[in-house]
């Protein structure tokens, strides 16, 4: 239990510098940012100033940060320039459509790179391991974004099984999700592959086989359990990485989701609601990554004493 | 490492390592073959593209979406631009960023893992505090964030990508200077005197070259997708300059009728990362063995 709270305390610091960065990035860009708004407008200077009182831009740098967490604090991640919505909520109800791409793609990651390491891993050097490294080692290499349009022109346009943009249906989100999740399948490969080999060199494993264990119950209930943990960590890792390859693949497919929301955002310097996606996206990944220390401590109690101290 | 009353004699375990196969060796050599080709191909894209691609990559024609051919290797676009050309000379945006990207966040990276592994403790701590804050945020999302304060085009993504790299060098290059502390010799030119930066300087920046030589080179592969994923969501080069990633994203309109138009651009990117990462892994296994076998 203490490990649990010693690592919530960890996240307080990391949590406040998310907003740190969030806040300052209206401050980064070169001029004013009331200008900036209303650039385009011919603005006389008394609508600037007035936006400026509008925005706080007129009181002291710590008074408007102290300011900007007193809104977090209620939900409230201020309003869109352009549409002077709330950005909160024109985050949240698109944010489910980005998490079920993400979520898709976690499913297709996990469900081809963890067999497929687990078989190469089992038979090191036999020609399904040499298959399996080539393909993993071209999946990190193929860019998603390439990968999706290459999988258009082949499932879409030549042999029609599959819509080429996003339908609402299951079947749209094929592409989308292999597309995006090939390239984490290939790191779990690797991973899970790397590991499967060094624990079967575990004296454990020899005592299990010698106890007459059966072959699949040392390979899933020993080697493999010893090989989530550093799996389930480095899923957790990714997530961010899968997440942004989310919003980007939504782009590419014209699904409406965070990632064309953000895209036309940063064309627009539309920053209220650049702040808000990274809050969310910052917050969202640090507590993914809460969730599965705290998890990975449940499994293997010796990371614990690790990951406490820094 | 405190001294031991009597000498003790400590046998661990003897790892033997073995004599290396033939498919070992074969692998070095070809490992060594694809760096060589991996330097010599990016320097002639980066230096004379010219020499590659004699047609003028933005240099319009009649033959409009002509299909690849003897005439136009890699087919010609909308507006009868030669796809091969193009391909060639969008290299030099797409290879330019990641590079210079990486070799940014490199020295930055090492700057401010040596300063914060050598810091006194409050310091090192509040340090290490924003690199997680840094690296609680996915490279992308680092990326976009500059690149929506700082306007688009290569300059800004060579920015962001030497920002958003910087933290994970950072973050590696503390820990082994914290283990590189405690050794003996770093003690030793602390007890004669040796101020910091001069230890930094002397002993530690010496004893982390291999390491950061197979962090950086590990990275470019990253880069290299990181710079074409910005490019590619139109953030790099202006049409109608040539760029892998916005003459894929715009070749995806003619998908279906011109497959030869995001193609190209797409195998030019896969093999880029592909050699990158093969050098990178061949980098690794040559200066740091340890490294490799996990």
């Amino acid at each position: 239990m203490t490990f649990v709270l010693r690592r919530l305390a960890s996240v307080i610091p990391v949590l406040l510098g998310i907003t740190l960065v969030a806040f300052l990035l209206i401050h980064l860009i070169p001029g004013d940012p009331a200008k900036v708004i209303l650039f385009g407008s011919n603005a006389t200077p008394e609508q600037i100033d007035q936006l400026r009182a509008q925005l706080g831009l007129d009181q002291p740098l710590w008074k408007q940060y102290l300011d900007f967490l007193g809104q977090l604090r209620r939900g409230d991640l201020g309003t869109s320039y352009l549409t002077q919505n709330s950005v909160a909520h024109e985050l949240f109800s698109r944010a489910p459509s980005t998490l079920a791409l993400t979520a898709a793609a976690l499913l297709v990651a996990i469900a081809v790179g963890v067999p497929l390491g687990l078989v190469a891993g089992t038979r090191p050097n036999s020609l399904f391991d040499k298959v399996a490294r080539a393909v993993s080692f071209l999946g990190v290499a193929v860019p998603y974004f390439f990968l999706a349009l290459v999988m258009v022109l082949l499932f879409s346009v030549d042999l029609d099984w599959l819509p080429a943009i996003d339908d609402g249906t299951p079947a749209g989100l094929v592409i989308p999700a292999v597309s995006l999740g090939w390239g984490y399948a290939a790191i779990l490969t690797r991973l899970v592959r790397g590991r499967i080999i060094d624990e079967y060199r575990g004296e454990y494993v020899k005592s299990a086989r010698a106890r007459g264990c059966p072959e699949w119950r040392v390979l899933l209930r020993h080697a493999l359990r010893n090989s989530s943990i550093p799996a389930i960590t480095t899923i957790g890792l990714q997530f961010g990485n899968i997440l942004t390859g989310a919003a980007i693949t939504e782009v590419i497919f014209g699904r409406a989701g965070l990632g064309s929301f953000l895209a036309t955002s940063i064309t627009n310097k539309n920053i209220p609601v650049v702040q808000g996606a990274v809050v969310v996206i910052g917050v969202g990944y640090v507590l993914i990554n809460l969730v599965v220390d705290v998890i990975v401590g449940a499994v293997d109690p010796r990371t614990r004493v690790a990951a406490g101290t820094p | 490492m405190t001294s031991t009353p009597t000498s003790t004699l400590v046998i661990g375990p003897v790892v033997v390592l073995d004599k290396p196969s033939a498919t070992t060796r074969a692998r070095q050599v070809l490992g060594r073959i694809a760096l060589a080709v991996t330097v010599v191909f990016f320097l002639a894209l980066l230096i004379t593209p010219g020499a590659l691609a004699h047609v003028d990559p933005v240099a319009t024609g009649d033959d409009i979406l002509a299909a690849p051919s003897a005439g136009h290797l890699f087919g010609t676009d909308q507006l009868g631009r030669d796809v091969f050309s193009r391909t060639i000379h969008g290299a030099h945006p797409v290879l330019f960023a990641s590079l210079l990207g990486v070799v940014l966040a490199t020295v930055a990276g090492v700057a401010v893992g040596i300063a914060a592994g050598v810091a006194p403790r409050w310091l090192n701590a509040v340090v290490m505090r924003v690199v997680d804050v840094l690296l609680a945020l996915p490279v992308l999302l680092i990326a976009l964030m500059l690149i929506a304060t700082a306007g688009s085009g290569v300059r800004s993504i060579v920015l962001a990508i030497g920002i958003a790299f910087t933290p994970g060098f950072a973050r590696i290059v503390e820990g082994s200077v914290r283990t590189l502390r405690s050794a003996e010799f770093v003690q030793a030119a602390y007890v004669f005197g040796s101020t910091r930066l001069r230890t930094s300087l002397r002993h530690l920046l010496p004893n982390l070259v291999t390491e950061v030589v197979v962090l950086g080179s590990s990275a470019i592969g990253w880069a290299v997708l990181t710079a074409t994923t910005l490019s590619f969501l139109g953030l790099g080069v202006l049409l109608p300059q040539p760029d892998w990633g916005s003459d894929l994203a715009a070749g995806a309109t003619n998908l279906s009728t011109a497959w030869w138009l995001s193609t190209f651009p797409g195998l030019a990117i896969t093999i880029t990362i592909l050699l990158a990462n093969f050098s990178g892994d061949y980098l690794m296994t040559v200066l740091d063995p340890r490294e490799a076998t996990t």
